[in-house]
């Protein structure tokens, strides 16, 4: 058995300019020996001519820059969210569009339970979508008055709990005086509780943990699935606290050979100090491997734009609501910046408010004088905010943008209507401005916060169009290439691995996303629909139907 | 009985290690447990420590430091279930928290009672902070949560600066009692409302003429509504920093009423509980015979002066 195998391809997007398509691709130990034709390639030496992709399309295996691995974790919960999802083994999910929809599935779920007092969960509820009708507790008491029951809101800043739920967290009396805890005519909680920091005492006891964006052994193997299903051989954990525990679960788990992701999990800052958070990331960076890629830390600078805790610049929220919240100080900020760059550590920085954005521009910028860095690579997450003088200030520091496309289908009528206006909601998330400013960019879903689906991501930055159907800013589009290069060779940028993978050229490692049509040849409205085969990584291939 | 947890805020610098170090060296035989984001931000004194084990430093006298990460609700709740149970519970808020939303969501933890918000403000900077193009609405938020306001590193400027800063706090935000920095034994009468034992503190002999702040003891002869007193307690014109103790109702019940500035909080305790109650204010105390006049109103009798 020759150890080359040359697939051919109905057609292979290589996104290498010097040869755009080809019909076939050699692999050799999981690497890539090239791409061309048949004839191109046989020069290699004694080959398995491999036919199984023959009516597929290949590409580069998508990166997805921004996503956490709860979302693996989230499936063993019951969906209830308004759109279509598929779950780590395939099966589709209806979205449900009405509060007695989502009841009924609670309750389907809730009959499956034998054991009367075992939590029941439920997560992305979006009652934006449903006029914002309200739950409460006294709905879910119709489920059950023995078991917890919790369903966590799509924001992930609201959940809404049953009685049962309330009085194991204590909660279930009078006397509550809590902006984020509504009270009923009775006094008693609602069941509403608003805001992580209130709903994480309640949360253990409906099932969810603690450690809210962790994944668990499972968890993580669901999380690599759906990257199967999703065409992603590559993708990020963006806020792990990485406890050594941990690592060594990731280390033996995509240890494996069948393991279909390359992870790369950020040290998430918060519970330490500068120092102690760059030298244990240097720490975890030794212990990279091939598909575990350790070494890089994620900080949060500000909160959320539809929860109103990002930080705005003038003129503020639409609506009139004070501004956000800082969730680190400019000092730490500055020391973090400054010692990584010293010890070469990558940072990555959630900014969501145009003045989260500002801060992280006037911080690194001393930061890079103290310690210049020609290639630190430094990312801002989402930056949904940015205006066109900041993205000259992003390309001037040599920091790249992975900006939030998907935020535009999901809550861009709340932006435009509630949070920061017309204006400011047709610019959000400008990819066209970055890309012309010469910004390195990739595009992200947030997973859980969206669907991980890079040619979702791919199509909602391509057309902009909102849950309603309005284009919201038409002059912020960039075109289906762009985009695709965005969801692999951009995405792999922003954590210095475009030298290895995003892209099918000699030398790579064999990581493609095999799909059953040609994204570059179907209506760019229907890229999102573009039906994904499954991947191969290193050469391994990884059908999403045995998945 | 709930365990009372006070809140400690202010910006980056502003002096809240140096504070919580006194707390500790200072807690005089009560059981102190610090809660603290991460160990790196707040170096408890060498001389302090008996033990360190993960996250939790055991401190000489009874007293803990525990780090919580970002599992502040968590740490709460096991600093509750701990044997012996902490005294008092200090929870040192990061430098851009807003320590009002830390004591909002304190309420939900069952067990604990929340006793005030002291946020420090390092007399030198405190004003240019409060006009940073970041921070400006951050600082102002955190002093407008502030129950008791603490200045500090006051002797690295002159009267006329600290006065000046004063003033200024007290146009932002009136109800605030605004002291310097206990140094002294002092602090956690002061800060924490914690006298080691109030209940024998008026039989002994005054222990510290020269302390900056005034305890006075009282004890109940007659029931009284304890959400009227207490209201009444933390009416600025008294100028009570601190008052703490317990009042029988009219209807027999006890409860325990907790003061910190202008905040008042009254919670229900056991029957049996022994009304007594405790006033401190700094020295000199011009609204003193006014306490006493309206303790008496509300049937409480001075025992003695505590100190």
């Amino acid at each position: 058995m020759p150890d080359i195998t040359i697939y051919a391809a109905r057609k292979i997007i290589t996104m290498n300019p010097a040869q755009p398509v080809a019909t076939h691709v050699a692999v050799r130990d999981g690497r890539i020996l090239g791409a061309g034709s048949l004839d191109d390639l046989t020069g290699w030496g004694d080959h398995t001519v491999d036919d199984r992709f023959a009516e597929k399309v290949l590409m580069p295996g998508f990166v997805e820059g921004h996503a956490h691995a709860m979302e693996g974790t989230l499936w063993r919960k019951v969906y209830c969210g308004y759109f279509d999802r598929t779950d780590p083994a395939g099966r589709t999910w209806p979205g449900l569009t009405s509060v007695d929809a989502v009841l009924e599935r609670l309750a389907e779920a809730e009959a499956a339970l034998d054991d009367p007092n075992a939590p029941l969960g439920g997560f992305q509820f979006d009652p934006i979508y449903m006029d914002n009708a309200t739950v409460d507790r006294t709905q879910l008491d119709a489920l059950s008055t023995t078991r917890p029951i919790g369903i966590l809101h799509a924001s992930g800043h609201i959940m809404i709990v049953n009685s049962r739920a309330l009085e194991l967290a204590g909660l279930m009396r009078t006397g509550i005086n809590h902006p984020g805890i509504p009270l009923g005519p009775d006094g008693m909680p609602t069941g509403v509780l608003k805001g992580p920091e209130v709903y994480m005492p309640v949360a253990p006891h409906v099932g969810f943990n603690r450690s809210a964006t962790d994944a668990d052994e499972q968890g993580l193997r669901d999380f690599a699935r759906l990257c199967v299903r999703t065409g992603t051989t590559t993708i990020t954990d963006l806020a792990s606290r990485l406890e050594p525990d941990a690592v060594e679960m990731m280390l033996r788990v995509t240890g494996e050979a069948r393991f279909p992701a390359r992870l790369v999990p950020l040290k998430f800052f918060m519970g330490h100090t500068p120092q102690d958070l760059v030298d244990y990331t240097v720490s975890l960076r030794d212990r990279s491997t091939d598909k575990l890629r350790l070494g890089r830390i994620k900080v949060i600078a500000d909160g959320s734009i539809q929860g109103f805790t990002a930080r705005l610049r003038a003129p503020g929220y639409y609506n009139g609501a004070p501004n956000g919240l800082w969730y680190i100080a400019p000092e730490q900020l500055a020391d973090i910046y400054r010692l990584a760059l010293e010890h070469g550590v990558p940072v990555h920085t959630h900014t969501n408010g145009d003045e989260a954005t500002d801060l992280v521009l006037d911080t690194l910028g001393p930061a890079l004088m103290q310690h210049p860095s020609r290639d630190h690579r430094f990312t801002l997450q989402h930056c949904q905010l940015a205006d066109a003088a900041q993205f000259r200030r992003i390309k001037a520091l040599g920091m790249c943008v992975n900006l939030f496309a998907n935020h535009h289908f999901y809550w861009g009528d709340e932006h435009y209507r509630l949070t920061v206006g017309p204006e400011r909601a047709t610019r959000m998330n400008a990819c066209r401005t970055a890309l012309d400013t010469g910004v390195p960019m990739a595009i992200h879903s947030d997973a859980p916060v969206t669907p991980l689906a890079p040619l979702f991501t791919a199509w909602a930055a391509v057309n902009r169009i909102t849950a309603s159907g309005r284009v919201q800013g038409a002059h912020e589009r960039i075109s289906v290439d762009e985009a695709l290069y965005a969801i692999t060779l951009g995405a792999a940028y922003t954590l210095h691995l475009d030298g290895e993978v995003g892209s099918i050229e000699a030398g790579k490692s064999a990581d493609f996303a095999v799909l059953d049509a040609d994204p570059t040849d179907v209506a760019p409205e229907d890229l999102k629909d573009v039906p994904v085969w499954g991947t191969v990584i290193a050469g391994q291939v990884h059908a999403a139907a045995d998945q | 009985m709930t365990t009372p947890v006070t809140v400690i805020g202010g910006y980056l610098g502003a002096g809240k290690t140096t504070l919580i170090n006194r707390m500790l060296r200072h807690a005089d035989g009560q059981r102190i447990a610090v809660l603290v984001n991460e160990f790196g931000a707040l170096s408890i004194d060498e001389d302090l420590i008996l033990a360190q084990d993960g996250d939790v430093i055991s401190i000489a006298g009874g007293c803990i430091c525990c780090a919580f990460g970002d599992n502040l609700m968590g740490a709460i709740t096991d600093m509750t279930a701990r044997t012996p149970r902490p005294d008092h519970i200090v929870i040192e808020a990061s430098g851009v928290a807003i320590p009002g939303s830390i004591a909002a969501t304190l309420s939900l933890v069952a067990g604990v009672s929340f006793a005030g918000t002291v946020v420090l403000a390092d007399v030198e900077t405190v004003e240019a902070r409060a006009r940073d193009k970041y921070l400006s609405d951050t600082i102002l938020r955190q002093l407008d949560g502030a129950d008791l306001v603490v200045l500090t590193k006051t002797d690295l400027v002159d009267s006329a600066d600290i006065a000046r800063v004063e003033d200024w706090l007290n146009a932002l935000h009136g109800s605030a009692r605004i002291l310097h920095a206990p140094n002294g034994t002092e602090i956690n009468a002061l800060l924490l409302g914690v006298i080691a034992d109030p209940a024998v503190a008026d039989t002994g002999p005054p222990r510290d003429h020269s302390a900056a702040y005034e305890a006075l003891a009282f004890q109940q002869t007659a029931p009284t509504e304890a959400a009227i007193l207490a209201e009444r307690l933390a009416h600025p014109d008294l100028g009570l920093i601190r008052a703490k103790g317990f009042a029988r109702q009219p209807d027999g019940d006890m409860r325990e009423i907790q003061i910190a500035g202008a905040r008042w909080q009254v919670t229900a305790v056991a029957p049996d509980t022994p009304g007594n109650l405790v006033c401190i204010a700094l020295r000199p105390w011009p609204a003193k015979a006014r306490c006493i006049e309206i303790m008496a109103g509300h049937g409480y009798a001075p025992v003695a002066q505590s100190r």
